[in-house]
This record gives C-alpha cells, sequence and structure tokens, in this order.
C-alpha cells in the first residue's frame, strides 16, 4: 500500500498543533513559536514536493478513498486536482509566512502566543482538509470544523471589539453552514433515490438530478460560498471581523479560507449541478459585477486601512465569482489563478498594513501622513503591494484580471465593460490610502517611526518574489489549471465561442 | 466630408495596409535583448541595493542608458543595410500565460517605426539621464530618481518593442508606474503626491480603452499578437474595426494627454523638470500617437475611428495652444504646447496612410525640440531658485548664454522657423490636413500662429525685456553636465529636418505606415509653406506688440479676458471632472457607506435577530455562552474524527 500522503499533508499541520498546545508551560516563550514554524515549513516542503511530483495531465491524483459511514453514502475520499493545486499551495506558502510576520502579535492575546500558533497550524491542517475532500459530506465536515480555530484566533488576538467581531463571523458562517446542510441531506435522498446513497463528488456528477431539486440545492450551496467568498449582500461580517482581527487572522481568513467560497463554486456547483448553474448564470453575474463596483467604492469610502483592505476583497471576490460563472477558458483559468494570486496580494496589502497599524498604534487612515520619509522601505513594500492589488502589469494578479475581464467581455461584452470599471477604482482606492498615509509632512504620531527590521522584511519577502515572478511567468501555474478548467468546462457542458474571423474565411 | 475625403484617400492610396511579417532576429537578438535588459537591471539594482548604491547610483544609472542606446544604434545600423521587406525582425522570449485559445507570447518586434522609437528613447534619455547628474546633485534621493528613470525607460522600450497588445499593456502600465512614482518624487509636497495620483488615475480611464480593447481584438481574432491580428483584419467587418479603433483611440487619448483625458498633464509639471522633458514632452506621452500608428492596419479599415482621432487631435491642438497663451508658469505653458503639439501628431495618424510618417516624423522633432526647452526650462529656473513664474524672469539672455541661445533653436524649430526641425514636420501635417480636410487644415494653420505667438511670449518673458527678478536671485549658467546635453538637443533641433531629405523618413517607416499618395493641393507646396510662415509670422507680432515693447508687470493682471482667464483655468477641465465625476463619487462613496451599515449589515442582522434571537446570543458572549457552543463543535468534531479511525479500523 503506498503512503496516504494527502492525509499526511492535512494530518501533519493538526499534530503540530496538538503538540504545540501539550508543550509544557515552563518551555521557552519561543518554543512553541519554532516548534509551529518548524512544522508549517515541513508542511510547506511537502507541499512543494506534491506540487512538484503532480502530473500536469490534470484529473484527480494521489486519490485515498476509504468507506466511512456506509448508511450515508459519506466516504474519507481525498484527491488532488488542479483547482485544489494550487490553493493547497497557498495555504501551505501563507501558513509560515504568516507565523513569521506575527511573531510577538500572540505575545499579549488571551491564550498567548502558544494558542495562537497551535490554532494557526489547526486552520491550516482543517482548511487543507477542505480543498481536498472530495466527498460532499467530509467536506462539509471539514468546512464547518475551520469555524473553530478562526473563531478563538479572532475571539483571543486583536482589537478592543473581537469578541463582538468573532461572534457575528461565527453567526454569519453557521448560518451558511445550516443552508448547506439542507443541501447536503438533500443530495443523500437523491443518491439513495437513484440507487446507493453516495457523496463522493465524483459520483454525484454523474446523477440525473430533478431540475427544480437541482436549483434548490444549488441555491444552499450557493449561498453558503457566497458568505463565505463574500459577496454582496451578505460581506459585511468581513470588514467587521478584520478590522478587529490581527493582520495574520486576516490573511488566513481572506487569503485562504474565504477560498473556500470560489472553489466550492467550481468544484461543487458547477460540477455537482451543472444546470442549475448556467440558469442562475445572469443573476451570479450581475450580483459578481455588484460586488466589483460596490466592494471598490466601500474600499474608497473606508477611513480604517483593515476596513479598507476587507473591501478590496469584496471587489475581488466579485472578479473570481465573474470569471467562474462566465464559464469560458479565459474566464475560468482566470479565476482560478485569481485565487492565487489574490492570496499572494492581500496578504501583503494585510501584513505591510499591520507593520505600520501596529507602530502607530491607529488603524484611522487620517492618523497618518508622510510615513515614507521617515520608513522608505516600510512605505515602498506597502506601494508595491497596493499596486499588486489594483492588477498593475508584471504583478502577478494582472494577468488573473485580464484573463477574468476579456473572459466576461467574451461572454457578453457589456458584462466585460462594466466590470473593467473596477480598474479604475482599485487605482483610487490604492492610491489615494498610499496617498493619505504615505506622502505629505509627516503626521505627528509617525515622526521617529521605525522602518521596517529584518523578520519583517524577511517574512513577506516570500510573497513579493512570487508577485513578481508570476507577474512576468505564470504559465507553470496555468499548466496545471488549464486541464482542471477544461474538465469543468466538458462537466458542465459548455465550450469557447468560435472568434468571428478566423484565418482563411472569404472576407 | 470629412470621410468621404478619406474614402477617396484609400482609393487613391490603392492596396492593402502593409501587413505585421517579421523574420527571425539572428544575429540581432543579441543587441534587441540588452536593450531593455540594461536599463531593468539598473532599475533593479539600484531599488534593491538600497544605500549601498547611493554614491554612484546616478553613474549606473546613466551607463546603462547609454549603453542602450548604443544597442539601438547597432540595431539601427542591422537594419538599414537590409533590403526594405527584410527590416522586421522579432525575437519570441517565453510564453507571458495561455488560457483556452489564447496564448500571448512575451516577444520583441523590431521594425523601422520601433527603430525610430529606440533611437529617441534612448538617445534623448541618455542625454537626460547625463544632465540629471547635475540637475539633482543635491537631492538626498538622487539614487532613487535615477532607478526610476531607468525604470522608466525600460518600461518605455518594453511599449515600443512588444510583439502582442498585452505586451504594449505591460510596457503602457509600467511608464504610467514610472511617471506616477517621479510626477509624485518630491511627495512630502502634497501638490505632488496628488498630482501623481491623479496623472495615473486618469491613466487608469485611459486604459479601460485597452482593456476592453485586447477584449474585442481577442474575441475577433482569438489572437493578440500584431502579426496575426493584422494578417486578418481585412475579413472583420467595419462596425468591429470602428470600435476597435474607438477603444484603442480612448487608451491613446489618457497617454497622450488628448481630450478629454488631458487635464492631468498640466499637473504633471510638480515633478523634477527633467522628468517633464523626458517623461511628459519627448516619449511617453507620445504613447497613444505610436498605438494609432502601431494600429495602422485596424484604422485603415475603419474611415469613422480615424476621423474621429483626427478631430480629437485637432480639438487638442487648439485647446493646448490656448492653455500655452495664458499661462504664466514656465513648465505649464511648455506643458500646454506639449498637449497642443501631440494633438497635431495625433492629427496626422488620424489622417490615415497620407498622414503616419509625418505623424512619427512631427513625434521624433518635437521629442528633441521640446525636451531641449524642457531641459532649458530646468537650467533657467536652476539659476533663479526653482522660481518658475515667467513674470519674476527677464533679461536672463546675458546671464544665461547657453541656455539662452540653445532654449532659442527649440523655440525656432518649434514655432516652424523656415529650415529648422519643426518647420518641415509641422509644415507637412498642415499641407497633408489641408489637402484632406479643410476644415482641419485650416484649424491646424491656425494652431501654428498661436503657437508663435505663445512661445514667442515665453521667450520675451524669459529672456528679454527687463529684470523683474526675486531679490535674492542671482542668475548664474548652468554646470557643463548641464549645458552639453542641451548643446546636443539645439543642434538636433535645428538640423532635425534632414529626415525629411528625399522623404526619407517617409520611405523608411513604408514597411509599417504603407504609402499613399496624399491628395494634391491645387497650390504648390511652397506657397502653403508661405502661407503657414506669414500666419506664423503674425502670431510673433503680435506677442512682441504685448510682451516685447510693454513692461510686463511682476503681479499677474486680474482683469483679463474671458480667453485669458479660462487658459489660466486649463480651460475648466478640473472643475467639469469635479462636477461631472468627482463630486458625484464623493456623494455614492459617503451614502454607500451608510447604505452598507444601516441597510445591507443592519437588514441582515436585523432579520436573524427577528428570526432567532440571535442577539440574545450575541450578549451571551459575556458569559461564556458561544465558547461552550463553539467547545461542542470542536467536541463534535473530535467524535466524528474517533468515528472515521474507528469505522477505518473496523
Amino acid at each position: 500500500m503506498s503512503i496516504p500522503v494527502l492525509s499526511v499533508l492535512l494530518l501533519l499541520p493538526i499534530l503540530g498543533s496538538v503538540v504545540v498546545a501539550l508543550l509544557p508551560a515552563r518551555a521557552a516563550a519561543t518554543a512553541p513559536k519554532t516548534v509551529a514554524l518548524g512544522f508549517s515549513l515541513v508542511t510547506l516542503v511537502l507541499g512543494v514536493g506534491l506540487a512538484v511530483a503532480y502530473e500536469p495531465t490534470g484529473g484527480e491524483q494521489f486519490v485515498e478513498e476509504v468507506e466511512w459511514i456506509g448508511v450515508f453514502g459519506a466516504h474519507y475520499a481525498l484527491a488532488l486536482d488542479g483547482v485544489g493545486l494550487a490553493l493547497v499551495l497557498l495555504t501551505c506558502i501563507l501558513t509560515p509566512v504568516v507565523m513569521l510576520a506575527s511573531w510577538h502579535d500572540g505575545d499579549e492575546g488571551r491564550w498567548g502566543a502558544k494558542g495562537m500558533f497551535a490554532w494557526i497550524l489547526a486552520l491550516q491542517g482543517l482548511s487543507l482538509g477542505v480543498f481536498l475532500a472530495v466527498d460532499v459530506f467530509l467536506f462539509y465536515v471539514f468546512f464547518e470544523a475551520t469555524l473553530i480555530p478562526v473563531y478563538f484566533l479572532v475571539a483571543g488576538y486583536g482589537g478592543p471589539e473581537r469578541v463582538r467581531a468573532a461572534v457575528k463571523f461565527l453567526l454569519w458562517s453557521l448560518a451558511g453552514g445550516l443552508v448547506m446542510l439542507a443541501s447536503v441531506v438533500g443530495l443523500y435522498a437523491v443518491s439513495s433515490a437513484a440507487g446507493e446513497p453516495t457523496y463522493l463528488v465524483r459520483e454525484l456528477a454523474e446523477l440525473d438530478i430533478d431540475t427544480w431539486a437541482g436549483r434548490w440545492m444549488f441555491l444552499g450551496f450557493f449561498i453558503a460560498f457566497a458568505i463565505k467568498a463574500p459577496m454582496f449582500p451578505v460581506h459585511t461580517w468581513l470588514p467587521d471581523t478584520t478590522q478587529q482581527a490581527t493582520p495574520g487572522t486576516s490573511v488566513l481568513l481572506v487569503s485562504v479560507l474565504d477560498k473556500v467560497g470560489t472553489f466550492g463554486m467550481i468544484r461543487f456547483c458547477l460540477e455537482i449541478f451543472p444546470e442549475a448553474s448556467v440558469w442562475a448564470t445572469p443573476v451570479v453575474v450581475v450580483l459578481a459585477i455588484f460586488s466589483i463596483l460596490y466592494g471598490a467604492l466601500m474600499a474608497i469610502g473606508s477611513s480604517d486601512i483593515m476596513r479598507l483592505i476587507a473591501y478590496t476583497s469584496v471587489s475581488h471576490f466579485g472578479f473570481i465569482v465573474l470569471g467562474i460563472f462566465v464559464m469560458n477558458s479565459q474566464g475560468l483559468s482566470g479565476a482560478n489563478l485569481y485565487m492565487f494570486n489574490h492570496g499572494l496580494s492581500t496578504a501583503a496589502l494585510f501584513l505591510i498594513g499591520g507593520y505600520l497599524v501596529k507602530r502607530r498604534g491607529s488603524q484611522r487612515i487620517e492618523d497618518f501622513g508622510g510615513v515614507e520619509k521617515v520608513a522608505p522601505v516600510l512605505a515602498g513594500l506597502f506601494l508595491v503591494a497596493g499596486l499588486s492589488s489594483l492588477a498593475l502589469p508584471g504583478l502577478s494578479p494582472f494577468v488573473s484580471e485580464l484573463l477574468v475581464i476579456v473572459g466576461a467581455f467574451v461572454w457578453s461584452p457589456w458584462a466585460g465593460a462594466v466590470a473593467v470599471l473596477g480598474i479604475v477604482l482599485a487605482a483610487v482606492y490604492v492610491l489615494w490610502l498610499y496617498q493619505r498615509t504615505m506622502t505629505g509632512p509627516v503626521a505627528p504620531g509617525v515622526t521617529g517611526m521605525r522602518d521596517l527590521g529584518v523578520r519583517e522584511i524577511g517574512a513577506v519577502a516570500p510573497l513579493f518574489a512570487l508577485i513578481v515572478l508570476l507577474g512576468f511567468y505564470p504559465q507553470p501555474l496555468l499548466d496545471v489549471i488549464n486541464p482542471a478548467v477544461d474538465d469543468t468546462m466538458s462537466q458542465v457542458g459548455t465550450t469557447d465561442p468560435q472568434p468571428s474571423v478566423t484565418e482563411g474565411e472569404a472576407p | 466630408m470629412i470621410s468621404t475625403a478619406i474614402d477617396v484617400l484609400t482609393a487613391e492610396g490603392g492596396g492593402m495596409p502593409p501587413l505585421v511579417e517579421p523574420g527571425a532576429a539572428g544575429s540581432l537578438a543579441l543587441p534587441l535583448v540588452l536593450v531593455i535588459a540594461l536599463p531593468a537591471l539598473g532599475a533593479a539594482v539600484l531599488l534593491l541595493g538600497g544605500r549601498r548604491t547611493d554614491a554612484w547610483g546616478h553613474l549606473l544609472g546613466t551607463a546603462t542608458v547609454v549603453g542602450s542606446f548604443v544597442c539601438s544604434l547597432w540595431l539601427f545600423l542591422g537594419i538599414l543595410g537590409r533590403p526594405e521587406d527584410e527590416r522586421q525582425i522579432t525575437q519570441s522570449l517565453w510564453t507571458w500565460f495561455s488560457a483556452g485559445e489564447w496564448t500571448v507570447d512575451l516577444g520583441l518586434l523590431y521594425d523601422p517605426l520601433s527603430a525610430l522609437f529606440l533611437l529617441l528613447i534612448t538617445g534623448v534619455g541618455a542625454l537626460i539621464h547625463v544632465y540629471s547628474i547635475g540637475y539633482m546633485e543635491h537631492d538626498v534621493r538622487r539614487r532613487r530618481f535615477f532607478a526610476y528613470l531607468n525604470l522608466f525607460v525600460a518600461a518605455m522600450l518594453v511599449l515600443v518593442l512588444s510583439s502582442d497588445y498585452v505586451g504594449v499593456f505591460l510596457g503602457w502600465e509600467g511608464v504610467g508606474l514610472a511617471s506616477y512614482l517621479l510626477i509624485g518624487f518630491w511627495q512630502h509636497k502634497p501638490s505632488a503626491a496628488a498630482a501623481a495620483k491623479k496623472a495615473f488615475v486618469i491613466n487608469r480611464v485611459g486604459d479601460i480603452g485597452l482593456s476592453l480593447g485586447v477584449g474585442l481584438i481577442f474575441f475577433t481574432f482569438h489572437t493578440t499578437s500584431f502579426d496575426e491580428v493584422s494578417a486578418l483584419t481585412s475579413e472583420a467587418s467595419a462596425g468591429v474595426m470602428t470600435a476597435i479603433g474607438l477603444l484603442l483611440l480612448l487608451a491613446a487619448c489618457g497617454k497622450s494627454a488628448q481630450f478629454p483625458l488631458q487635464s492631468w498633464l498640466l499637473d504633471a509639471m510638480e515633478g523634477p523638470t527633467p522628468v517633464s522633458a523626458l517623461i511628459h514632452a519627448a516619449t511617453m506621452v507620445t504613447a497613444g500617437v505610436y498605438l494609432i500608428v502601431r494600429s495602422q492596419f485596424v484604422f485603415e479599415y475603419t474611415d469613422a475611428a480615424r476621423t474621429a482621432v483626427a478631430v480629437i487631435g485637432t480639438i487638442t491642438l487648439l485647446m493646448g495652444a490656448w492653455i500655452g497663451c495664458a499661462k504664466d508658469d514656465i513648465k505649464k505653458t511648455l506643458a500646454g504646447s506639449t498637449m497642443s503639439q501631440i494633438g497635431y501628431m495625433v492629427l496626422a495618424a488620424g489622417l490615415g496612410v497620407a498622414g503616419y510618417a509625418y505623424a512619427i516624423f512631427h513625434l521624433v522633432a518635437h521629442g528633441a525640440f521640446k525636451a531641449n526647452m524642457f531641459l532649458g526650462a530646468g537650467s533657467v529656473m536652476h539659476g533663479t531658485n526653482d522660481d518658475v513664474d515667467m513674470r519674476h524672469y527677464g533679461a536672463l539672455q546675458k546671464a544665461m548664454p547657453v541656455t539662452f541661445i540653445t532654449f532659442a533653436m527649440g523655440y525656432l524649430a518649434i514655432i516652424g522657423f523656415p529650415g529648422f526641425s519643426g518647420f518641415w514636420s509641422k509644415d507637412r501635417i498642415i499641407e497633408t490636413a489641408l489637402a484632406e480636410n479643410l476644415v482641419l487644415g485650416l484649424c491646424a494653420l491656425l494652431g501654428a500662429g498661436v503657437t508663435g505667438f505663445y512661445m514667442t511670449r515665453l521667450m520675451l518673458m524669459t529672456f528679454f525685456g527687463e529684470k523683474r527678478w526675486e531679490d535674492d536671485v542671482h542668475p548664474h549658467e548652468s554646470p557643463k553636465v548641464m549645458t552639453i546635453p542641451l548643446i546636443v538637443l539645439a543642434a538636433l533641433s535645428v538640423f532635425g529636418g534632414i529626415m525629411i531629405a528625399g522623404d526619407w523618413i517617409k520611405k523608411f517607416l513604408a514597411p509599417v505606415t504603407g504609402e499613399g499618395e496624399a491628395h494634391h493641393l491645387p497650390v504648390s507646396p511652397l506657397v502653403i509653406s508661405l502661407v503657414v510662415t506669414v500666419v506664423v509670422a503674425i502670431g510673433v507680432a503680435v506677442a512682441w506688440m504685448l510682451f516685447g515693447r510693454r513692461e510686463i508687470p511682476r503681479e499677474a493682471p486680474t482683469d483679463v479676458s474671458p480667453f485669458t482667464r479660462a487658459g489660466r483655468h486649463d480651460l475648466y477641465g478640473d472643475a467639469i471632472n469635479d462636477v461631472l465625476v468627482v463630486g458625484p463619487s464623493k456623494q455614492l462613496t459617503a451614502g454607500l457607506a451608510t447604505f452598507d451599515r444601516a441597510v445591507v449589515d443592519g437588514g441582515a442582522m436585523g432579520t436573524a435577530s427577528a428570526i432567532g434571537g440571535l442577539s440574545a446570543v450575541a450578549r451571551r458572549v459575556q458569559n461564556g455562552f458561544v465558547r461552550s457552543y463553539a467547545l461542542a463543535l470542536l467536541g463534535g468534531a473530535a467524535l466524528v474524527l474517533l468515528a472515521l479511525v474507528a469505522v477505518s479500523f473496523a
């Protein structure tokens, strides 16, 4: 029997979490941090190894499948495909980055640094489970389980209103989960009526589901994913949460965990309910475009740095959902790539923003000014992170955003034409934020601000290296994403439209 | 009327517009890659090297661009010896990205059009780097200035060398970034920071055109590379071609400060003067003209879009000239003039086959003489404690003789004094415009007269008349490192017209722009030249009557005509933007903030409370209720895990 590598991958951080939690209280203060970082680095090595070993031909690989609860048809089934691989890699990369960047952020927290680092590892393991599960029931279990570490990370570490924010997060997520649960139960009913009950995505995708039953179940999943993603109008928990959470928690929440929403739309909505997905497309596209513009306008109007970044993500998730639901190669490849790139650029923004906020002791934009003068490296990296958020060509988000815009344009020129307004608004929210915080005369509370230290730069350096590298050479990622997109499109049954002019055609 | 004129032209010119059919780069691949790689590397070393490179950063930055110029010469001589149909070469670097049917290569295309741009960018760029060594000598962030300049040169070269519209986009926004960084270089000044943001945001409005243009080109042809698109455009419908043309025009309007996206350029003068010379006069702002000429295989199939191009150019050339007349700030006068001169280029590009080569001719000539005058203005500011108000100058010709003489060469070139470069290049545009469309031609002629007026005003206020210096100002000539670039550029302003000798530039560009015969006017070109010269002379004379013979007040008079008042306010461009866009957007974002909190969030949370009494749950948080709930969840998950293990081993 071969080694179940995917199980190892997701159990490793969970094991690490337990080890960190069980470290004796008299151990050195840095011991839990070092141990946790070690576990996350080993996981990263394993994740990169999997990516290298993954055959670029596409499809599900490293499959593990064990029957779990026979009467439900639930399986412990894990597999890696192109869509999941990008997000698994992202999770593995961001976890050590967050740990290093938040090295001292947990010291004063409710459960100390030990608690924070243990919860981070637990969250990583459960998130990997979400991206690897190919059984709906198993996915649901992981999906709900991720709420626990996030709840504790928000409630224990962060701003004065953090407990309130944590509860709000929990209530919204539980509400989404509840709606999804109804659909999960519905799938059991449908599959058992068709013969053997099963929760394997592969088998569910082949089921012949009654039109309206499919549409109702689609809605259940979609609502849960829309809350997670988050889309307008179910996004309001996000800015409240990131305003209170530590920057590291915000990264794990927005860059990794929120991707479960858009990831779920591809794997579950599109693949299990293709008919319903096509049916819902017009409404979803309108909502997605609305999210792009709404999130961007709210970001422009924000007076709090961390809320502002949260709203930029509402806008970016709008782009991702738009790319998914236009259901052509450009849109879907763009959306998948966008999920990875958004993870990098938002992480960079949150972490550098966090460094800035920690130094000043305030998140209010009006409390800053002239930071470039006293901390040029901090200001420079903040600008690069911002430029990646506005999708400057040469930085990784550009390719994905252009693919989504072109995909939307191919779907309907009007969709492309409205969505593209987002690029102007993005320039406004990023550069205005930079103008108000970094330029002009040095603000009173900014005088004497330290520039970034070696640990702080080192923690985010990999993000910036990847943002530039993937800006010029995203093809390795697209090589694993594109076959997965082909699979999704053939499952949905859509094809790319032909060009109106091709070689050899009569004029 | 316009379109009929152009119809006739196409019929007369005959034939298909030339295709992009490059051969392999072969032995020229090395300089083709180096020309971009050198300044890119310079920027990377200076930005990542930090303070360690402070001592020699400016020298490295200058050396890389000089090296780049050598490569440009090498390439130019390399293709000059070849037969006409072998003057297009290409070098693919790597596949940038692919999705579905769409594959975009990062590839370089070198042809006569990019050849001229390369010489201009690296030549003027190198001179401006040298000049900046002196100009920025006392700035503590000089190393960073050179890093940004190098970044700009590299991005501009990517723009003119890319073989694909998406590659152009990379350079397009790259130069936008460099422009943003350099306009805001003195970002401790709030006005500089605001101007930088404004430039970038307005350029982004133009980028809508490029993004959707790329979308529509891909949608129509399933490719965005120049060679493949150029082979297919003859088969597309006129409607689609018009749409693509108008989208590209929108992009060009942003980058080239054409109406209605012109308002950023005047504010951009907040940047250090070498930046204004290189980016906001000689090179970046001409990128829109490049885009249109490069896309001739699109515009040749759409009369409507070409007409729009010509009309936009004409409107802008008049607007810019008008603004130039009213400004007292020497840099803003020159900026208005730049708008106006680019308007001439855009007009020429809109005239189609008959005008493309002249657009590029004027672009190259203008690149030299406008850089010359901007650097001259910088030299004047250097000698007057960075004062930009021409009302505080006067009689500088004795104090700064080299600056004066070189500036005068640029002046004679821009007004079109017979024999100077601008005489040849502007004349050809006016001539062609008159032949194609009388109204546009007369507007261009009028613009020439106004140019004579505002440039003479600038000369008189700056170098002649009485001293009106501030008390602590002691004007002095600038160091050699600054005056030598001025001398070189002045020489180019004088002799630049040589490019048109024997119609050389037209023939050289023919593989890219095509060959078309213009309408023949009933009068000989000599007569037109004479008329243009007389109109210019009238403009000069009027300026001399108003500013040469009278004393110039040190304070700007306030009892001025509505024309002057409008010109001083940039023809109310900002006011219009404020009323139409900025004001409503501010209200919208403020309104949305309330809406988000009260309606969206309040609605959802309120509903939740009403249904489930969840607010009561929220209130019990402090009692640990939610924590116990979460612990129960955790316990449940643990049980599930145990069950999983048990079932697997059972």
